[in-house]
């Protein structure tokens, strides 16, 4: 079957999907901004985003549950943009599982197989319901069973019908972290078996960065970086990815100067330095970024090569010990609150509250954004009119994004 | 067992609940008025409705004189002299019930479905919908009557379309007494459907949708079998009033004696020939019919399933 895949027959090999210039409105708000895509065949794309970043929205435009205002959805080489979503070779596991609950499992998970008519459809669902370890409930109704459960069956009806293009809506939510993990590793397992594409929409980076091949991190109707789940986390290119995705210090400054392979930026007083081709930006005002875990704390000034970036001294404000590591929070005159993540690989002596402490990162490690981060007031008056506006947007987003 | 069927709002998982197991008095107590009501309203008179089906005439007495016996005879005649209007009563009750879903069924579903984006529509429908209520349905009927006279608008248009013959008529026609049945209870058919369908989950039917299902299929796998409880509260709802029903039936309203069901004939027998244990005779064939195809009914959908 090269590349054409009808909603009549089992995939063989997963499809590739392209959003091309798709725009979603709602009335009153655009919950999709002109959006292209392309997924490969047999990836395992995960699209990440707080709620109301109209992720979902995406989704149920793949599915054909929604239709695009403008654009178009490409699956397999094949323009479904005017299909309706009984017609694409697409299956959806639901963040809401939607098991039909007059039906047992078993007539669940059979029911996509018996709507193609695919011979023996009963074996295959419970060949389907036995990888999902759920076998021993096949006569059960959907409501005697556990959440965990019920989206286990929820997985297994869309995945036993072998789509070319399988859509995941935060579909482990529900899942305990034992149970999580298990159902990551299946995932990942079918995924590599059968080469189906996945389409995984989730607001948990975690579960984004271990499961998916590549990442697109999604901000107000818009893909802000796309790329390996390494490259996102190493090299974000904007402030949203920065501070969405793990913990970054920013620091926003002027560029002094800049030679082929370092881009120098003054902020606060301080030179810090950037690789070149870690910078968005060789020019005007920027913002340097460093992930927590990066930076060294230091105890006494020390001396650094050119190599490193130091700043300092600065106040330790707070110190918390988690385990593995201990959090820093240090006050830097002049540069602001900088977050620093040290392994407790040694015993002994740490900086403590009140310490005066200095901070050193090797300067490969800093990364050069686009933009620059969004001024927020650390205390909003709630009940301002512009803040309540806001607060009754992302409501209003939020159920959108649910319906 | 029947009545069951009638819960549709009630949801299964208030079930259960211990506070039911422990033997409070002040239950009892509230109980007390509507045990006592079904007692003296319903117990005592069916006791004396099987006692009257049983009597015979007084010998020598006056019309209407009858004393207590055993005559199980009288439920052999009743049956023989008015099989006709048995048959017909559950006939004309079951197109009315028919004809009460394939109507109201749409009707429950653009309300409680399609309308559900507009609230302020879904309610203006739904007032729409139980607007004839506000009128007393003797007059509702007599009002249809005139539409269908003879000499009236409709039968002129219909006459003259040549849709029926030029010497047709419609009162007192089979015809005219099941729309009336049919249009009479039409909002109970409709009303516990809006009810099922309102609460309806519709990501049931995008999850059909996405699993391979039509928009057809997905009605008949889906939404059907999830409305299946204000169905069958619905077919119920109209099928036993309509098959005790005389007013549509009536010579008065939109009948004719060829029309006569079981109603007309108790209302006959009662009132006009005093006849009572006839009369009494024949409303205990139509309770214990209605009980048993209802029963079976009920339980054949198995409705426990769905609740």
């Amino acid at each position: 079957m090269a590349g054409e895949v009808s909603a009549k027959q089992f995939a063989e090999a997963g499809a590739d999907l392209s959003l091309v210039n798709v725009t979603k409105r709602f009335p009153g708000f655009t919950a999709i901004d002109d959006l292209s895509l392309d997924i490969p065949a047999g990836s395992f794309f995960a699209l990440l985003g707080p709620s109301g970043c109209g992720k979902t929205t995406t989704l149920r435009l793949v599915a054909g549950l929604e239709e695009p205002t403008e654009g178009r959805i490409v699956i397999g080489g094949k323009d479904v943009t005017d299909t309706k979503a009984y017609q694409r070779p697409v299956n959806t596991v639901f963040q809401s599982y939607a098991l039909f609950p007059h039906m047992s499992v078993l007539e669940n998970v059979s029911f996509g197989l018996r709507r193609r008519k695919i011979a023996d459809a009963e074996d295959k669902a419970r060949e389907a319901l036995a990888l999902v370890e759920l076998g021993h409930v096949a006569n059960r109704k959907p409501a005697q069973l556990s959440g965990g459960q019920q989206q286990r069956v929820a997985l297994a009806r869309a995945v036993v019908n072998r789509p070319a293009l399988l859509l995941l809506d935060e579909p482990l939510g529900a899942l305990d972290l034992k149970l999580r993990r298990q159902m990551q590793l299946e995932l990942k397992d079918i995924q590599s078996e059968v080469g189906l594409t996945f389409l995984h929409v989730t607001h948990d980076q975690e579960e984004a960065m271990t499961m998916a091949d590549t990442v697109a991190v999604m901000n107000l109707g818009k893909i802000e970086q796309m790329g390996a789940p390494e490259e996102l986390y190493e090299s974000p290119k904007t402030a949203f990815v920065a501070t969405f995705l793990g913990q970054s210090n920013l620091f926003v400054g002027e560029v002094t100067g800049s030679t082929n392979t370092v881009v120098s930026v003054s902020s606060g007083g301080y030179e810090l330095r950037v690789p070149s081709e870690r910078a968005v930006a060789h020019r005007g005002t920027i913002t340097v970024g460093v992930r927590p875990e990066k930076v060294s704390l230091h105890q006494s000034k020390p001396s650094v090569d050119a190599n490193r970036t130091l700043i300092g001294p600065g106040r330790v404000v707070d110190a918390s010990f988690t385990g593995v590591s201990t959090q820093y929070l240090v006050e830097v005159p002049s540069v602001g609150e900088v977050t620093v993540f040290a392994q407790n690989t040694s015993l002994g002596e740490h900086a403590k509250e009140g310490d005066e402490v200095f901070l050193s990162w090797s300067v490969e490690h800093a990364f050069g954004l686009a933009d620059t981060p969004p001024e927020e007031e650390r205390f909003v008056d709630d009940t301002s009119t512009g803040s309540v506006a806001v607060q009754e947007r992302e409501k209003l987003e939020a159920e959108l994004e649910e319906a | 067992m029947a009545f069951g069927a009638f819960q549709t709002a009630a949801p299964a998982a208030t079930a259960a609940t211990p506070a039911s197991q422990r033997k409070s008095p002040i239950a009892l107590w509230l109980l007390l008025p509507g045990i006592l009501y079904l007692i003296l309203f319903f117990v005592t008179p069916l006791f004396s409705l099987v006692i009257t089906s049983f009597q015979e005439p007084v010998p020598g007495g006056f019309m209407g004189e009858y004393q207590n016996a055993f005559r199980f005879e009288n439920y052999v005649t009743v049956v023989s002299t008015y099989f006709s209007h048995i048959g017909r009563s559950f006939v004309y009750a079951f197109l009315a019930t028919f004809f009460a879903l394939l109507l109201g069924y749409p009707i429950a579903y653009v309300i409680g479905v399609k309308l559900r984006p507009y609230p302020l529509w879904q309610s203006l429908a739904l007032v729409i919908l139980i607007a004839p209520f506000f009128i007393s349905f003797l007059l509702r009927t007599i009002a249809w009557k005139q539409i269908f006279a003879d000499e009236g608008f409709f039968v002129g248009i219909l006459k003259s379309a040549q849709i029926i013959p030029a010497d047709a008529y419609l009162t007192g026609t089979p015809f005219s007494v099941v729309f009336g049945l049919t249009y009479m209870f039409l909002p109970f058919m409709a009303l516990p459907i809006y009810t099922t369908l309102e609460k309806l989950d519709l990501r049931y039917v995008e999850a059909g949708g996405d699993l391979y299902a039509n928009p057809v299929t997905v009605f008949r796998t889906i939404t059907f079998p999830l409305s299946l409880p204000g169905v069958i509260s619905g077919t119920l709802l109209t099928f036993i009033p309509a098959t005790g029903d005389y007013i549509n039936a009536s010579r008065d309203f939109l009948g004719s004696t060829e029309t006569a069901m079981m109603g007309n004939v108790i209302e006959a027998n009662f009132l006009v020939l005093q006849n009572f244990p006839a009369a009494a005779a024949l409303s205990l064939i139509l309770m214990m019919s209605i009980l048993i195809i209802v029963s079976a009914y009920v339980k054949r959908s198995g409705t426990d399933d769905l609740l």
